[in-house]
């Protein structure tokens, strides 16, 4: 088994265009969430999100990639290229016929859909644009993304709701730790910041009107926010050979399926994963130092992890910190996970916690320490990153300062 | 049909069961509508009605709409409905 770490990280989201942009955003516990601005918006009951700003895709890619490039591969692409950047890594020969990417998205195209059933439904149109089904396939990004890299090997979408990137980010790490890959690149993105989008959501009635409050009592649902988050796993011994910057390694990663309801999370499935991927990793639980938590901000789900937490960790659970960065960046769906990891990184590597920010009052079926408002500088050197997914699928990794 | 008949039509259609057999005391529990149940349910009572439900399921008790047993679901909707009017 070889040893796995991450040589770069990129990001776009609501808190930054960039990975140190989004840092400083968390460590300032700033919160990207606002009123929501595109078409239709007055027609929807839940009006706030946590939108990109101040992004004007055209100055970064030409016409012909506009064709064909869907918000969500445009995020995909920026974070990438901040990646692999960071990571050095110019893939050529073995290492690009043998390196691949791995990448997390629920609705891929979803603006693109709706742009397009939009015209030929509401405009009444007969005709859409030829690369509308490239556009908006949830590989779109995966692929593009290989193309520009010229990353030829292992290359796929997982889609997984809420735990895509997660799902995505262990494969990945999977592949690398048995030798299958030298290098993967990996995580997820996600665009539904659109009418039907919202709309969507909208139905299910679980969105807050006003903010994200996670873990806090009297919070009233999920904010959606948009955005991507993509790193380079690399195998250790060629990252160190290099002299390539560590920014930690991942040890360990489980997943697990509740099999019980297809929205109603289950405090067992959550347990199996968490619980896995310290075995996994091979460590004990009193290793953990920080958790960065699904934390959604709906009733159901927050109990549900806090109590799963107090399962695995016993006593240890009252001497972590758990927090949720969803107060600040929202909920980015497919590509959650990927920027929550950005958390992580920063708790085992800077030695700061992001905070749960809008945290009112204690909720007691939420008594953990869940670094309300603001960020805190700890020395940990194991973080967990949980996913618990509609659908009942979850994915939990674990990373270590190295 | 009143706007009573219209609710516990919809209700005993998520139910399976009959109009008779959904009585004003039952709850929702009673009846064997669950959570994903009772979002279909106002759903389809939005639908009929055209109105909107002050129903937040992520926290259904702290709602400004009572769910407690079909009486009260009723009474609910027929006071948004006459507010419509």
């Amino acid at each position: 088994m070889k040893r796995v770490v991450i040589t770069g990280a990129g990001t776009i989201n609501a808190l930054g265009h960039s990975v140190p942009a989004t840092l400083e955003a968390m460590r300032e516990g700033r919160c990207g969430i606002g009123e929501l601005e595109f078409r239709d918006v007055d027609r929807l009951a839940i009006r706030i999100g946590a939108q990109v700003r101040n992004f004007d895709p055209e100055t970064v890619f030409n016409r012909q990639q506009m064709a064909l490039y869907d918000r969500f591969t445009q995020f995909t692409l920026i974070a990438a290229r901040e990646a692999i950047a960071q990571s050095g890594l110019v893939f050529e020969g073995e290492l690009a016929a043998r390196s691949g990417v791995v990448l997390g998205t629920a609705g891929g195209g979803v603006s693109t859909w709706d742009d397009n059933y939009r015209s030929v439904y509401e405009d009444g149109k007969n005709r859409v644009h030829p690369f509308v089904v490239p556009k908006l396939m949830n590989n779109a990004a995966a692929s593009h993304l290989s193309m520009e890299f010229n990353l030829k090997g292992p290359t796929f979408t997982v889609s997984t709701a809420c735990a895509s990137s997660n799902h995505a980010m262990s494969q990945a790490f999977a592949m690398v730790r048995s030798g299958m890959a030298p290098a993967m690149v990996t995580g997820g993105s996600e665009s539904m910041l659109c009418f039907g989008g919202v709309k969507a959501w909208e139905g299910l009635r679980v969105m807050s009107k006003d903010a994200c409050r996670p873990f806090s009592l009297g919070r009233n649902g999920m904010v959606q926010g948009e955005g991507a988050g993509v790193f380079v796993f690399e195998e250790y011994e060629r990252a160190t050979a290099r002299g390539a910057e560590i920014l930690c390694e991942v040890i360990g990663f489980a997943m697990s399926s509740d099999a019980s309801d297809i929205v109603m999370p289950s405090k067992q499935g959550a347990s199996r994963a968490i619980a896995g991927a310290l075995a996994d990793a091979q460590i004990n639980r009193d290793e953990v130092g920080y958790i960065n938590a699904h934390g959604t901000g709906t009733a159901a789900n927050d109990k549900t992890e806090c109590a799963a937490v107090a399962d695995v960790f016993g006593h240890h659970a009252d001497r972590l910190m758990i927090s949720s960065t969803k107060s600040m960046h929202a909920h980015l769906i497919g590509g959650t996970g990927a920027v929550e990891l950005l958390a992580c990184i920063m708790a085992v590597r800077d030695g700061v916690i992001a905070p749960t920010i809008g945290y009112e009052e204690p909720d007691p079926e939420c008594a953990l320490d869940v670094v309300p408002n603001e960020a805190r500088d700890a020395d940990v050197s194991v973080a967990l990153s949980n996913a618990f997914a509609f659908g009942g699928l979850n994915a939990v990794l674990a990373v270590r300062r190295v | 049909m009143s706007v009573k008949d219209r609710v516990i039509a919809i209700i005993a259609e998520q139910a399976v069961l009959e109009p008779s057999d959904v009585t004003m005391d039952s709850t929702l529990e009673d009846l064997g509508i669950d959570s994903l149940g009772l979002v279909e349910s106002i759903f389809a009572i939005e639908e009929e009605f055209d109105i909107a439900v002050p129903f937040n399921a992520n926290e259904p008790t702290e709602s400004d709409f009572d769910i407690s047993n079909v009486a009260a679901i009723v009474a609910g909707i027929e006071k948004l409905v006459a507010e419509q009017a």
